[in-house]
């Protein structure tokens, strides 16, 4: 197969588009696709300081990768999660410092264990009821948008390409969870002085494209599955959604991306008339809909 | 022909394009990256004889 560009030999072909391309062109090209999200849906603008939440797998470093290309102000932040299966948290690290390193560019660590004085299995164990991955996503999210606060970051990137948002759009849909519909968006904009804008600049490209971005830029990335991810949901869905992409290639872009549009149009939900109440929590003073504590605080208790 | 996806190894007679190889084993086209000689290939390239391609995983999340 040739690239259409160049008519060098292709490395991948992407049968949604019907486009193969060579090296050359598909590392031009997928900087562009992003750069073109960003644009389209205001994500952020070149003078922003931009917060990459980075894992150590292949989507986050392929997004710092490419954010640093375009030239943006990107600095990383990883949390270490406490998970010690096969070293998953510290293999993950490594792989965050590596590429920090290699490319002069900052990044924190938070370590869960010690700033909070348990590991994610650990606090899951104990909250009976919490599953580790529920656990873990609810940590994650008020980190993340901490240190995005408090380093005053106009934005926190995240690297969900579009299997992640199908496979969770599928799921809610599934569920009929119009909640989390309504809140399913490339964007969410800084709602609350303590809410960091947060932002998705992959959403319009698939998984296998980011896998081969990152192989062809030579990212060394952990290659290995959270311990915890075996037989997961979102996993089963990306499965089926799989199966409907080989049967009809867009599929899953055609899914997500027409959701986008229905829901920006408002032909799926109704726009919300008032705002949420929201409350502040007592002990981190980030906004929560809780009395007093918010879910996070309520997890070391 | 070998086939070669995490730490499972398959052989494979005869002479087939990769995305046929990639089906026979049991996985998803879209699932997954084939890699020969340390070079990404599409999923059109014939492969036969002495052959090694490695698959890559692309899924990836809970």
């Amino acid at each position: 197969m040739k690239c259409r560009k160049c008519g060098t030999t292709a490395v991948i072909n992407m049968r949604q588009h019907r486009l193969s391309l060579c090296q050359e062109c598909f590392l031009e090209w997928v900087p562009h696709q992003v750069q073109r999200t960003i644009e389209k849906f205001h994500m952020f603008v070149p003078d922003d300081r931009v917060l990459g939440a980075v894992s150590g797998g292949k989507d986050s470093l392929a997004l710092w990768d490419i954010l640093l290309s375009l030239g943006y102000s990107a600095d990383g932040i990883y949390i270490h999660l406490g998970i010690s299966d096969g070293d998953y948290c510290d293999v993950s690290q490594q792989k965050v410092e590596c590429f920090a390193a290699a490319r002069d560019v900052r990044f924190q660590v938070v370590n869960v264990a010690q700033e909070y004085g348990q590991s994610i299995p650990q606090v899951a164990r104990r909250k009976r009821g919490r599953s580790t991955c529920g656990t873990c996503g609810l940590v994650k999210r008020h980190i993340m948008n901490q240190v995005a606060c408090d380093g005053r970051y106009a934005v926190l990137a995240t690297g969900h390409n579009v299997d992640d948002e199908a496979a969770v759009l599928f799921q809610n849909a599934l569920h009929w969870a119009t909640g989390y519909l309504a809140r399913q968006a490339p964007v969410l904009p800084a709602s609350h002085p303590r809410l960091a804008r947060k932002a998705k600049p992959l959403i319009r490209l698939y998984e296998r494209e980011m896998a081969a971005y990152a192989l062809l830029r030579g990212i060394d990335y952990i290659y290995d599955e959270c311990p915890y991810s075996k037989g997961a949901t979102t996993l089963f869905y990306k499965d089926l959604l799989n199966q409907l992409e080989e049967k009809s290639p867009g599929a899953k872009q055609q899914f997500y991306l027409s959701f986008l549009q229905a829901r920006r149009e408002g032909r799926l939900l109704p726009m919300k008339s008032g705002q949420v109440d929201m409350s502040v929590c007592q002990r981190c003073g980030q906004p929560t809909t809780a009395p007093e504590l918010c879910a996070f605080c309520r997890l070391w208790d | 022909m070998k086939i070669i996806y995490r730490d499972k190894t398959w052989e494979l007679k005869g002479r087939t394009t990769v995305r046929h190889a990639i089906k026979k084993v049991g996985l998803h086209p879209q699932a997954v990256l084939a890699v020969r000689d340390g070079k990404l290939i599409t999923d059109d390239v014939l492969i036969s004889g002495d052959d090694v391609v490695k698959l890559i995983a692309v899924v990836s999340g809970g």
